[in-house]
Parts: structure tokens; C-alpha cells; sequence
């Protein structure tokens, strides 16, 4: 039986979480949390290991080793119901992944109907107000390839939203994008920040970082290497390799 | 000589190669006998209606069944050798290998006359039946390995993004991953559909009763009874009714294939 998700425990709860692909070590155990209703924004050079250890987190990325806990269920325990977990969990890629074969408001409803068995009217009313959320209401019967990739990146927050997650988790979203097409995302995002989701955000946006997240956590080597409210880790570093780091991207 | 002196008198040596090429062809040829025994409107009159009404016909429902089955077996097949269960992979790789390496002809015969007589086995609807089972033996081969591709072609990220909605690993497949594989196969699988209609010409070894006949055993058996060549050239008239549009079909999607990424 999987456990019911709880609400007096933190979001997500990494526990000693190792990762490797053949010999290559990314994730050295790793503990790490993030409460209900925090944003955590992981940042840190490519091939730290934070785009990992964010895809462990609904098991994207099958963990060597060490325990994940969602909402006080046991995600690497073999009998949890690894599905229904995944519908509490959204997750925004930076390649957007929408489906093209479906217009936007087939993505949007698609999951919902097959995986949370709602109803199509349901289904369609939600995805139309989440699209309203991210100002592209109007775009409903579009089909992705149509949309510029600031408005995909903003169809997939949509879809994620769609499935009333109790958390997000976004995966680098504007590294793909063009620098005039980040904005519209970020301020969706910030949005979401300020109607009190929990989010865990890989990025590189420092601006966002200090200004949305309550708590940065700097990864680097596949461990945490510093974490704290964004003003100390990102305008007072303690460790050399934050202060390296951030040299280079401020 | 200046260069393009040169270069118009090696056009002009060409076209008048050619002039020459096309009289003597005209001149040698025995127009009397190609007329009276490839476009003979007599023996081409005889020939119709049944040439269209049950040779043309067969060809067509052959070609569909076959095309079916064969896409059947194929998804199956293909699903097998992409199981991360190794039994299914290894029996779904002999049997693509062996039927890819094996002329079709050959299974036909088989299924038509070795099984049949080995185990006593009667095939539904006859000789041709047992003929078109092995056409589809054959094409479920074929198009596995064409939608084994397709499914690989697809990215990644789509599997994940409908995973990390919690959509389970078969909604995922039927939703999410054939549709678009699917759609990048159209070209080949049509191209398929081509190769089959031709395939189905395979069946006369299969010796097939009187209504049974396609087009190549039609012509053949008119040809012999009327010792005239013409219903030869009307199955080639109709083969190629079927098939050109459809190769075009084939060209035009791979244009649109292109534009679309």
C-alpha cells in the first residue's frame, strides 16, 4: 500500500543520494530537502550533478543509492506507487517536451484524463485556466510547433500545473530559450513563487535566485558545496568554490 | 576553339546521337509484330471486364490484407524486440533475420504446399490463403523493422515528459510514442505498400483457382490461351495505376517530412 502524502513533513527529503552512470560518480551522497512552500534554487557548473539530482526526485534517473521521500512517501521503496507519486510532482524540462502530435489543449488535458481519470469537461476546464494563468489562453488550439519557445516553455508550465501538483520542480526552463523570450517565463514563475508553491529550480538565472528563492544551495563535484538565503550564498560566499562560481556568472 | 564553341558542338554531337539512336530503333523495329502481339485490341477487349473486376480487384484486397496483417505482426514484432525481457527480443530478432534473409517466393511455397502436406493442415481459403499468410509472414518482418525505428526516433524527452505526468509505461506507448512514430514512418510504410502490391504477383505459385487470380496469374493464363502477348502489358498498365500514385504519395510526404523539422 502506498502511504497517503502528509503535510507536516517536507516536500521532498534526499537522504545519502548516490548516482552514477557506469564509473562516472555524479551524485556522492547527497542530503538535501526542501519544505512545503519554499522555493530552492540549485545552482552550480555543468556536470555538478543538479540536473541529476533533480531528475532523481521522481525518479527520472534510477538512484545507485540512498532513500528520496515525497511528502512522507518513500519514492525508492519498490512498492510505491511510483505514478500516482509522479501527478503530485510537475516537472518542467528545458527542451519544454510538449507533445507536437496534440494541439496545447490536448497536452494540457491528456495526463489528466489517463493518468488522474478525469473527465474530458473537467479536464478542459482546467487546462483552460491554467493556460489563462500563463497569458496564453487564446493559443488553446494551437499546435506546439506553432508557438515561439518562450510560449512553449509556458504551455508546459501549463501542463504541469494541469495535473494540481503540490510541487514543481524545473529543470534549467530558460536555458533554451531566447534572452528576449526568458522574461515571460521568469514571471510566470515568480507568480507561482508568490501563490505559494513549492518549487525546486535548477537554473542559472542568478536575478531570479536572489529575488524568488528562499534558500540557494551551490553544487558542485556532486556534493552540496553551500546553501542559504540567496543574499549570503550568492553576496557573501564562504567557499572558494561558490566564490570561483560566481565570478564567473555575475 | 573558344570553350563555348566548344561546348555547344559536344550538345549538338549529343542530340544527334541520339536522333540516330531513335531511328534505328524505329527503323529495325518489327512495328507489325509489336502491335499484333503486345496491343492487340481484340485480345484486350476479351480481357475486359474480368481483368479489372477480379484481377485488379485481387491484387488490391491481396495487397490490404497482407498490408494489415503484416502491420499487425510488424507492431507486435517490434514491440518484442524493444522488451527489456531478453526472450522476446532474441525470438523477435531470429524471426525479422530469417524472413528478411529468405526469398519470398520460397515462404510461399512453403506455406502453400510443404506445411499443408507435412501436417495435414488445410489453409483457410485454399492454396491462396495459404499464399497470403506467407505474404504476411514475410511483410510483418519488413515493417517491424521499419517501426522498431519510428519508435526509436522519437525522442526521449517525450517519454519522460508523459512519465513525469505520471502517465503509465502502455498510455505512454498508445498516446504519446506510436502516434509520433507513426507519423515519421508514413514515407517508408507507404514505400512498404508499394513493394507488397508488387509482392502479391508472388502468389501464382501458389497456383490459384479461377476467381482467386491476380493480376500477374491472370495475365499469364490469358497469355497462354490466347497466344498473345497484350494482357502482359494491360497487368503492367494496371500495376502501375496502383503504384505510381502512390510512389508520388511517398515523395510528397518526405517533402512535407523535411519542411516540418
Amino acid at each position: 500500500m502506498a502511504e497517503q502524502p502528509r503535510t507536516d513533513v517536507p516536500a521532498i527529503e534526499v537522504r545519502k543520494l548516490c548516482k552514477s552512470f557506469g564509473d562516472n560518480e555524479v551524485l556522492k551522497g547527497i542530503d538535501f530537502h526542501v519544505d512545503q512552500g519554499e522555493v530552492v534554487c540549485v545552482i552550480g557548473p555543468s556536470g555538478s550533478g543538479k540536473s541529476t539530482l533533480l531528475r532523481c526526485v521522481n525518479r527520472l534517473e534510477e538512484p545507485t543509492s540512498g532513500t528520496i521521500i515525497v511528502e512522507g512517501v518513500d519514492i525508492t521503496d519498490e512498492d510505491t506507487d511510483l505514478d500516482k507519486v509522479r501527478t503530485r510532482i510537475g516537472m518542467v524540462f528545458q527542451q519544454f517536451n510538449l507533445f507536437p502530435h496534440l494541439n496545447v489543449l490536448r497536452n494540457l488535458t491528456l495526463a489528466q484524463i489517463r493518468a488522474k481519470k478525469r473527465g474530458k469537461a473537467e479536464a478542459e476546464e482546467t487546462a483552460r485556466r491554467n493556460l489563462d494563468k500563463v497569458g496564453l489562453a487564446e493559443k488553446a488550439e494551437a499546435f506546439p510547433a506553432q508557438l515561439s519557445g518562450g510560449q512553449q516553455q509556458r504551455v508546459a508550465i501549463a501542463r504541469a500545473l494541469s495535473m494540481d501538483p503540490d510541487m514543481m520542480l524545473f529543470d534549467e526552463p530558460t536555458s533554451a530559450l531566447d534572452p528576449e523570450l526568458v522574461g515571460d517565463v521568469l514571471d510566470v514563475m515568480k507568480q507561482l513563487a508568490r501563490d505559494g508553491m513549492t518549487m525546486m529550480v535548477v537554473t542559472h538565472e542568478m536575478g531570479f535566485a536572489r529575488e524568488v528563492g528562499d534558500r540557494v544551495v551551490f553544487m558542485d563535484g556532486g556534493v552540496v558545496v553551500e546553501q542559504g538565503k540567496p543574499e549570503d550564498v550568492l553576496g557573501n560566499p564562504q567557499h572558494e568554490r561558490t566564490k570561483s562560481f560566481l565570478s564567473k556568472v555575475l | 576553339m573558344r570553350p563555348t564553341t566548344r561546348k555547344r558542338l559536344f550538345r549538338g554531337v549529343l542530340y544527334a546521337i541520339f536522333i540516330i539512336a531513335v531511328a534505328v530503333v524505329v527503323l529495325l523495329a518489327d512495328w507489325e509484330a509489336i502491335s499484333t502481339n503486345f496491343f492487340n485490341l481484340e485480345v484486350a477487349a476479351e480481357a475486359f471486364p474480368t481483368v479489372v473486376t477480379e484481377a485488379a480487384k485481387n491484387t488490391v484486397i491481396y495487397t490490404v490484407i497482407a498490408f494489415i496483417g503484416g502491420m499487425i505482426g510488424g507492431l507486435i514484432l517490434a514491440l518484442m524486440k524493444l522488451s527489456p525481457v531478453g526472450p522476446y527480443r532474441w525470438v523477435a530478432t531470429a524471426y525479422i533475420e530469417l524472413f528478411r534473409g529468405l526469398p519470398a517466393l520460397l515462404v510461399i511455397f512453403g506455406f502453400a504446399f510443404a506445411v499443408p502436406i507435412a501436417f495435414e493442415w488445410r489453409p483457410p481459403g485454399g492454396s491462396t490463403g495459404a499464399g497470403l499468410i506467407a505474404l504476411i509472414v514475410v511483410s510483418s518482418a519488413y515493417i517491424a523493422e521499419t517501426i522498431r525505428a519510428g519508435i526509436e526516433a522519437v525522442p526521449k524527452g517525450q517519454v519522460e515528459a508523459a512519465r513525469s505526468l505520471g502517465m503509465r509505461p502502455s498510455w505512454t506507448l498508445v498516446s504519446v510514442v506510436l502516434p509520433q512514430a507513426f507519423r515519421i514512418i508514413t514515407p517508408p510504410l507507404t514505400n512498404e505498400l508499394v513493394i507488397l502490391i508488387k509482392d502479391t504477383s508472388l502468389l501464382f505459385i501458389a497456383g490459384m483457382a479461377l476467381g482467386d487470380r491476380e493480376l500477374t496469374t491472370f495475365a499469364r493464363d490469358t497469355v497462354s490461351s490466347q497466344a498473345n502477348s497484350t494482357p502482359l502489358v494491360l497487368a503492367a498498365l494496371l500495376y502501375l495505376i496502383i503504384t505510381l500514385p502512390l510512389t508520388q504519395l511517398v515523395a510528397k510526404l518526405e517533402r512535407h517530412n523535411k519542411r516540418g523539422r
